[in-house]
């Protein structure tokens, strides 16, 4: 089995007084893709919020590599091989597209094959036509694919994704599928949150299923594809 | 054949040396749900921008209700009974979602403005924000803060905020934007009800809602109207295939 590559265990986070998480466990091994599921408001982006140290866990372990972060900044946390491809994209508008992807580049997770601008360019060549383009010139399919090309940039040991395919026209979705599918294959480690359930059985290894900030259920693919009760239950489909 | 309540013809917007809206003509008649896709970047948003006035053409003609609206400021199309609701959602999040609704009822009736009397205090505006309320599936949250809301709740007050002005078109921008499968299923039976009482241009990427709630579909490619049609004429498109849907054919 592989290395357990982020372990959470007993994670409780607040907003002033209200409790979000009460005590989420969950670990993602090394050259997984593990989904993270439940309605809106259970408590999926504040479990990413809280991986990515941007909301302060008030409770709770969480663990990269076997070493604790959930203490250390933002910053940190993002230099110690965890990238996030956030809810709304937030890429510089006033960058081009390569000043987006350079800002970022490294190797993180010092790979001998790493992950590089004209890399990224090669995986979506409607990028690399832009490349000169602001990003505030980008549609949101294009703004997508150059966040996910700057979190690759960064060679990431985690690269989580929270509503990647938001907004997006049903074309550039199948991109952004088939996109995450290629990064699977290549062995990169993800959490991605989204809502198109049937996609994300075919994507993931395992699933993580939130309600009311505690782990509901947890599983494979083919047991979260075989129960449809859950779907219902939990993701109200 | 019933008698159109938006016809926008030949429109066309330049942004520097980008051609957003590239000669659209769009008809929307009365009583109809007509859906607007299209990929990113296709110019939906700026083509709604101009129908609600925030955006002014450079060139083309925006006929609403039988009167060239072209060249009216936003305000006035509000009050010809056009209302647009946003990809984002705009609402005032310090206040509960009656005080939101009663502003909005408010500012289309001019019934008050009377700035030493509490907004509430007047009955009938609160009347019909309960009213309004109810109707957006919002009744027993009137008194809730609206940021406290969750984002599902948002979206229907924002219909809601639209509703208020009394309008005879409603621009809808990405309702189902943020939903889960649920909230998306309560917005489309929203809009499904809101038929029966207002006309809905509407713009969306879900093509469940799509399919379940237009009566016509146009789609909107590089600034141009390549198809318009009922769902099953879409979905049949080839050429609607290859820009937008993919192999993403759904209901």
């Amino acid at each position: 089995m592989s290395d357990v590559l982020l372990k959470i265990t007993g994670l409780q986070t607040a907003y002033g007084q209200s409790q979000v998480l009460f005590g989420i466990e969950m670990e993602i091994r090394t050259g997984e893709v593990v989904a993270l599921l439940g309605r809106n408001g259970m408590g999926k982006t504040t479990t990413v919020r809280s991986i990515m140290g941007l909301t302060r866990a008030s409770g709770g372990a969480i663990e990269l590599r076997g070493k604790r972060i959930e203490r250390a900044s933002p910053d940190a946390i993002a230099r110690s091989g965890v990238a996030l491809v956030p809810e709304g994209r937030q890429i510089f508008p006033n960058l081009t597209v390569r000043e987006n992807l350079e800002a970022f580049a490294g190797n993180r997770n010092g790979t001998s094959a790493p992950w590089t601008v004209e890399k990224v360019f090669r995986l979506f060549p409607r990028l690399a036509e832009r490349a000169s383009n602001m990003g505030n010139q980008l549609s949101g399919g294009e703004q997508q694919m150059l966040a996910i090309g700057r979190a690759l940039v960064t060679n990431p040991h985690l690269m989580i994704l929270d509503e990647a395919t938001e907004g997006l026209a049903p074309l550039i979705r199948e991109e952004i599928w088939a996109c995450l599918a290629e990064l699977r294959r290549a062995g990169q480690t993800i959490l991605v949150i989204d809502k198109y359930v049937e996609r994300l059985i075919k994507l993931a290894d395992r699933h993580t299923i939130i309600e009311r900030g505690r782990v509901a259920w947890q599983g494979t693919s083919a047991e979260l594809d075989a129960d449809h009760g859950l779907w219902h239950r939990y993701l109200g489909v | 054949m019933a008698e159109n309540l938006l016809r926008i013809e030949s429109l066309h917007k330049r942004f520097g040396g980008i051609v957003a809206t590239d000669g659209v003509t769009l008809e929307v008649e009365r009583g109809e749900v007509h859906a607007l896709i299209g990929p990113n970047g296709a110019g939906k948003t700026t083509l709604i921008a101009q129908i609600s006035g925030s955006l002014a053409p450079d060139a083309g003609r925006i006929v609403f209700n039988g009167a060239d609206i072209t060249s009216l400021p936003q305000h006035a199309r509000v009050t010809a009974g056009l209302a647009r609701s946003y990809q984002i959602t705009s609402i005032f999040k310090r206040f509960s979602v009656e005080q939101n609704l009663a502003l909005a009822v408010q500012a289309r009736s001019g019934s008050s403005f009377g700035f030493w009397r509490p907004v509430a205090s007047e009955t009938a505006l609160e009347d019909e924000a309960r009213a309004i309320a109810s109707q957006v599936g919002l009744a027993e949250r009137v008194n809730a803060i609206a940021g406290s809301l969750a984002h599902a709740e948002q979206r229907s007050l924002e219909v809601g905020l639209a509703l208020a002005t009394n309008p005879k078109l409603l621009l809808l921008d990405e309702p189902m934007a943020g939903l889960g499968p649920d909230e998306s299923q309560r917005m489309i039976a929203l809009i499904h009800h809101l038929r029966e009482s207002v006309s809905v241009l509407l713009v969306e990427h879900d093509m469940d809602a799509v399919f379940q709630l237009a009566d016509r579909i146009s789609v909107l490619v590089s600034g141009a109207i390549i198809a318009t049609g009922t769902s099953g004429e879409i979905r049949a498109n080839e050429e609607v295939r290859r820009a937008y849907l993919g192999d993403e054919i759904t209901g």
